[in-house]
């Protein structure tokens, strides 16, 4: 294989200052190599700089120093090569499911039935089978995000960017979504990053999870998921599991302490 | 008692609504009827509608309407036309919104009915006055209103659609127009409704149809119940313009009641 999917090189980030206070140094400078079909989880305290991390990486947001590169190419701005799923609900309400699934693929001209059979695909993958034509207003969460997560893996890009996107579910909802996303990884193998705050959600999913610091963010530790696929959510409460999460648990309680002192 | 913010039925709405009506129009015939406000002055409801009637069957009110109507509805489409687009583009583009902004915002506070002079002087007494009137009236207030709109639209939104490909072009004509479209529409219906009192004013000067030019020839005759009969019709056709824009809207814009 020719380098890594995505190779995240010095990134720092620091917002400028107002009103004459100090700069916010969000991000010191960070390493970051995802393998093709990769399953990375990025795991840190609230405001760790994660999520600016990400925005970086699909170019909503600019580095003060550093780069991405995907597949080898620089990142200069956003594109359909990173799918992005957001935390906030952000489905086009004036699309119904079936044309919020499409609107990357109308965007590049894609023909009309193509688009038809690849939307079908992706309805069926992520269970809304029969609420093609609802609107966005009348979905449940839950149901937002699977639309979110099919709008964006219906462009086929090369990466799959997820902002903390369960952070607002229930927990049944949020572990249910869990194993459908896994899945879908599971038979697709597309490569992901993925940003939370939860221990167990950061495990269960990933084959490699990245501790960030608080704020300055940094990595502080990368952990290895040794746990077999495909897995089911009755492995939440194997040894091993509990094993893994009491080791993050530790690493990201001194952060949180150390956030909390901060704040 | 009722609780703040408590919903009432439908039925309740409609009775509450139209009673108020009837309260008022028992009021207005019992303070003229009974003579406490002499008929030089107001009409009482039964002389008002026995005078519209006149008005319409005997001095072709019925034109008057349709003229006024036309030229509220001319010059509001004129106004629209320029000003959404317009207004878009600000929203969209902050160097566009840098360049017209501050003039906009001065030009909307130049009260239209101090131009009717200045038109008369540049236009004459003909239809094109009373189309600038109404024009120069709307089109300042629609611009700022829809670029305020379009400028506040999520940005979240507009990110997402960037994380799907979407360029310049696609921002503007696939999220920021159709996630405001619904609020566009509504800033066209609060500002016909403005435009329905620039058009009186204008008739009301140099003017010899529509129904501005038939209070103002009311008045020299004294005759309230005209003039009532007069605004009261205005009041209707504001009416019945809000509930089509409205009806409409749904009809657009289901996602928003979904």
């Amino acid at each position: 294989m020719s380098g890594p999917k995505l190779l995240v090189d010095g990134v720092a980030r620091v917002f400028p200052n107002r009103r004459g206070g100090a700069p916010t140094v969000a991000l010191e400078p960070i390493d970051l190599t995802v393998a093709e079909n990769d399953f990375i989880t990025v795991l840190g305290p609230s405001g760790c700089g994660k999520s600016t991390l990400l925005r970086i990486v699909a170019g909503l947001d600019r580095p003060s120093a550093g780069r991405v590169l995907l597949a080898g190419r620089a990142v200069t701005g956003p594109g359909a090569d990173r799918g992005m799923v957001f935390q906030s609900y952000t489905l086009f309400p004036w699309l119904t499911v079936a044309d919020n699934i499409a609107f990357g693929l109308r965007e590049r001209g894609v023909p009309r039935s193509e688009r038809r059979d690849i939307v079908a695909a992706y309805v069926a993958k992520v269970g809304l089978a029969g609420f093609e034509s609802h609107y966005p207003k009348q979905l449940s969460g839950g149901m937002q995000q699977r639309t979110a997560i099919a709008r964006a893996l219906a462009n086929d890009p090369e990466i799959l960017l997820l902002d903390e996107p369960f952070g607002a579910l229930d927990n049944q909802t949020r572990a249910l979504m869990q194993e459908l996303l896994l899945g879908i990884w599971e038979r697709e193998r597309k490569t992901v990053l993925f940003v939370t705050h939860d221990i167990e959600e950061a495990i269960f999913l990933a084959s490699r999870v990245v501790v960030m610091t608080a704020r300055p963010g940094r990595i502080k530790a990368e952990v290895a998921v040794d746990l077999p696929h495909p897995r089911h959510y009755t492995m939440k409460t194997s040894p091993d599991f509990s094993a893994l999460k009491a080791r993050l648990t530790e690493e990201i309680r001194v952060e949180a302490v150390r956030a909390a002192e901060v704040a | 008692m009722p609780r703040p913010l408590e919903p009432v039925s439908r039925r309740a709405q409609v009775v509450l609504g139209i009673s108020f009506f009837v309260l008022f129009v028992a009021a207005w015939a019992v303070a003229t009827l009974s003579g406490a406000i002499s008929k030089t002055f107001l009409a009482d409801p039964i002389t008002m509608l026995g005078d519209g009637w006149t008005l319409l069957t005997r001095f072709g009110f019925g034109t008057d309407i349709a003229v006024t109507v036309w030229r509220v509805v001319g010059g509001f489409v004129l106004a629209a036309l320029v000003a959404v687009p317009l207004g878009i583009l600000m929203g969209a583009y902050k160097s566009v919104e840098a360049f017209f902004e501050p003039f906009v915002s001065f030009a909307r506070y130049l009260p239209a009915s101090a131009f009717v002079p200045l038109l008369i002087l540049w236009a004459g007494i003909g239809e094109t006055q009373k189309l600038l009137v109404i024009f120069i009236g709307s089109v300042f207030q629609i611009i700022l209103m829809v670029a305020v709109a379009v400028g506040n639209t999520r940005r979240d939104l507009v990110e997402a659609a960037y994380t799907l490909g979407a360029g310049n072009s696609g921002v503007v004509g696939r999220v920021l127009i159709p996630a405001n479209a619904p609020e566009i529409a509504e800033i066209l219906r609060l500002v016909l409704g403005w435009a329905w009192t620039y058009v009186i004013v204008a008739e009301l000067i140099g003017s010899s149809s529509g129904i501005g030019h038939m209070i103002i020839d009311s008045q020299a005759l004294l005759a309230t119940g005209q003039m009532i009969f007069g605004i009261i019709v205005i009041g209707l056709i504001g009416l019945v313009s809000d509930f089509l824009f409205k009806a409409v809207n749904r009809w657009l814009f289901p996602w928003r009641l979904a």
